[in-house]
């Protein structure tokens, strides 16, 4: 376990490694540089800007330099907002993401897990195949048309939810875009659930179980859960990463000012630091993310095979 | 009692040995099996019949329709669905129907062109990885884990900032001006799109070529003396087309839909021309007063991807029996 965790450890510092290079040198390519405006500025203020920012030194220096501002959790100064950092946007606009995300990832497992058990334990009846019709639906519909279509309907004309939800201070404003947003992982996660419970109830050992003569609740909740969720486990990731790029629509659509909006601003404006700074602040949630995930999955079922025991 | 038997029960079958062993039905090539299993998938059907009808009336309705997508009709601004205009019109007089249908082109090309770099890379990739093994292996599937494990979506943002400017100059200034037509931002998409999205189509690509490539019959061509590149082009991928087909259809709605999404953010295709993304992005902000404008740019994208999404699993369990959940 310990070399697993180790090895494990190795190649998450060998990607964000690359991800930080890789996206250092992307935004290094683009001509023009992050000073080109419609209106050329005069050549003297340009060349006072590359200085403050250090523009004017020599690619590699530039990327020394950025991994020593990395290294000390600095992501560097915004180009567009001026006085801003772009850690002081993250920090602004990833608590009220990350609410949001928080809700929705527990919305998910509490709804799409019960949901998928529902279906496979009425296999063939109309319990499964009401199911299975909404999560066929939910995993082809893209998440911006569910949360213009929930807006219309229960914000435009029943009027039941508020159709902004602003900095989501009050429980009313998740409702919406929890559902839009968690809409395709729901359903992912219930047809995942379906298939494995499928799976598991035809074992043994749940034969034994019954044989034994136990009761249905502790058969399906005791012995067949507990192997059926270990597939949502490995989705964890994904998920996490769904959630995060889904909110840059959800948070646009509902007008929360999170992170997704900074970013897709930054986009927008040509903010290359933000760009970078997000990017990169992204990938390293998601990837850590991917890591602990791992890690469950491997204390979770003792049938895995330890990559990088044995052979590595 | 007597039982009456004909005696030429007990007659030898003469002349019918020589044929005994003679395949008596046609025989079926995988196409055919696989059509057959195909057509008794009711959802992949349905699926197939409405990518066809999709295809059909984005290649043909603008042909003969009236308008065009960028004619502002006078007078008959923010109008309902009607007669004249099955869909509506917008703010600008525009018919909706007819941008809708453009949008169609526009998406279902973005579909089809991204996915067939992906189809490029991801077959190149992943059969010289699976086909060399070894060390080089390692290290390519190595970094298609670090692919995996980063958020895609960033990157293809990401990359559309870095690239557009570039892009846009080639096709300025290169002898690719001859494509300007289509638009710079257009392509832009396409290759961002194509770059981005080949990992998945690597691993299954390997996967399949790491199964096959210890089989008998690539054995013989190798005695045969084949080149390697004969090996993977003539004998493993015909052998992996199944799943590689299952890919492709597959990735075509997730590239339409990537558009879409990033259209709505607004960082698609731009004005005059519209990808479906586009018309639900721009209908949005009048959705109190004129939902209908949402509404079918809306429709079309669900209807395309479950479309696509039918065809897809159809393909799966037809072409190849054993990757059938």
């Amino acid at each position: 376990m310990g070399r697993y965790i180790i090895h494990r450890l190795v190649s998450m510092a060998l990607t964000l490694f690359f991800i930080i290079t890789i996206t250092f040198f992307l935004m290094h390519a683009i001509p023009g540089g992050p000073f080109t405006r419609e209106k050329p500025l005069p050549e003297a203020i340009i060349k006072a800007l590359n200085e403050k920012y250090h523009l004017d030194d020599p690619v590699w220096k530039q990327y020394l330099d950025y991994w020593k501002d990395i290294l000390r959790g600095d992501l560097g100064p915004s180009f567009q907002l001026t006085n801003r950092t772009v850690n002081e946007l993250i920090g602004l606009g990833f608590p009220i993401t990350a609410r949001l995300g928080i809700v929705a990832i527990v919305f998910t497992i509490l709804v799409g897990v019960p949901l998928g058990i529902l279906s496979a334990l009425r296999q063939g009846k109309w319990q499964d195949y009401t199911t299975m019709f909404i999560a066929t639906l939910g995993v082809t519909i893209p998440s911006f048309v569910l949360a213009t279509v929930l807006i219309y309907f229960f914000g435009v004309v029943l009027k039941i939810f508020p159709t902004t939800s602003g900095r989501l201070t009050r429980p009313i404003e998740y409702v919406l875009p929890v559902i839009a947003l968690s809409g395709y992982s729901l359903s992912f996660i219930a047809r995942l659930v379906r298939s494995s419970m499928l799976d598991v109830i035809k074992q043994d050992y749940i034969r034994t179980a019954r044989a034994k003569g136990l009761s249905e609740f502790k058969v399906i909740y005791k012995h067949a859960l507990k192997n059926a969720i270990i597939p949502v486990i490995t989705y964890l990731g994904p998920l996490a990463a769904g959630l995060l790029t889904g909110s840059f629509v959800i948070e646009k659509l509902f007008s929360i000012p999170g992170m997704g909006g900074y970013f897709v601003n930054s986009v927008g404006n040509r903010d290359y630091t933000m760009i970078m700074g997000s990017t990169i602040f992204y990938s390293v949630i998601l990837v850590v993310m991917n890591f602990i995930v791992d890690i469950i999955y491997v204390m979770v079922d003792p049938r895995i095979k330890l990559m990088g025991t044995k052979e590595g | 009692m007597q039982v009456q038997i004909d005696p030429s029960l007990f007659e030898p079958i003469r002349g019918r040995t020589d044929v005994a062993d003679e395949i008596v039905r046609p025989s079926i090539t995988y196409w055919q099996d696989a059509w057959r299993r195909f057509k008794k998938n009711k959802p992949a059907m349905i699926g197939l019949v409405t990518v066809i009808i999709i295809i059909l009336s984005a290649i043909f309705v603008p042909m003969f329709w009236p308008y065009d997508y960028a004619t502002q009709i006078r007078g008959h601004e923010n109008q309902g669905p009607s007669w004249e205009h099955p869909f509506g019109t917008d703010s600008l007089g525009r018919d909706l129907f007819i941008r809708v249908m453009y949008g169609a082109r526009i998406s279902l090309s973005i579909g089809l062109v991204a996915s067939l770099i992906n189809l490029t890379i991801g077959v190149l990739y992943g059969g010289i990885s699976g086909y060399v093994g070894g060390r080089v292996d390692n290290i390519m599937m190595r970094i298609v884990d670090i692919l995996y494990s980063v958020p895609l979506l960033l990157y293809v943002i990401l990359l559309q900032v870095v690239l557009e400017k570039p892009i846009e100059q080639a096709f300025e200034t290169s002898f690719l001006r001859v494509f300007k037509g289509i638009g710079s931002d257009l392509i832009l998409i396409y290759i961002v799109l194509g770059l981005v999205y080949w990992v998945n189509m690597a691993r299954i690509v390997r996967g399949q070529v790491l199964s096959l490539k210890n089989q008998e019959f690539v054995l013989a061509a190798k005695a045969q003396g084949a080149s390697a590149w004969r090996i993977i082009w003539k004998h493993l991928i015909p052998n992996a087309i199944g799943p590689i087909i299952v890919t492709v259809t597959l990735a075509i709605p997730s590239a339409i839909f990537t558009e879409a999404f990033l259209s709505f953010i607004g960082i698609g295709v731009s004005a005059p021309m519209a990808s479906w993304g586009t018309l639900a992005s721009d209908a949005y902000r009048g959705i109190r007063s004129y939902p209908y404008l949402l509404f079918f740019p809306a429709a079309c994208i669900c209807i395309t991807m479950i479309a696509f999404n039918l065809l897809g699993d159809g393909l799966r369990d037809a072409l190849d029996p054993h990757m059938r959940k």
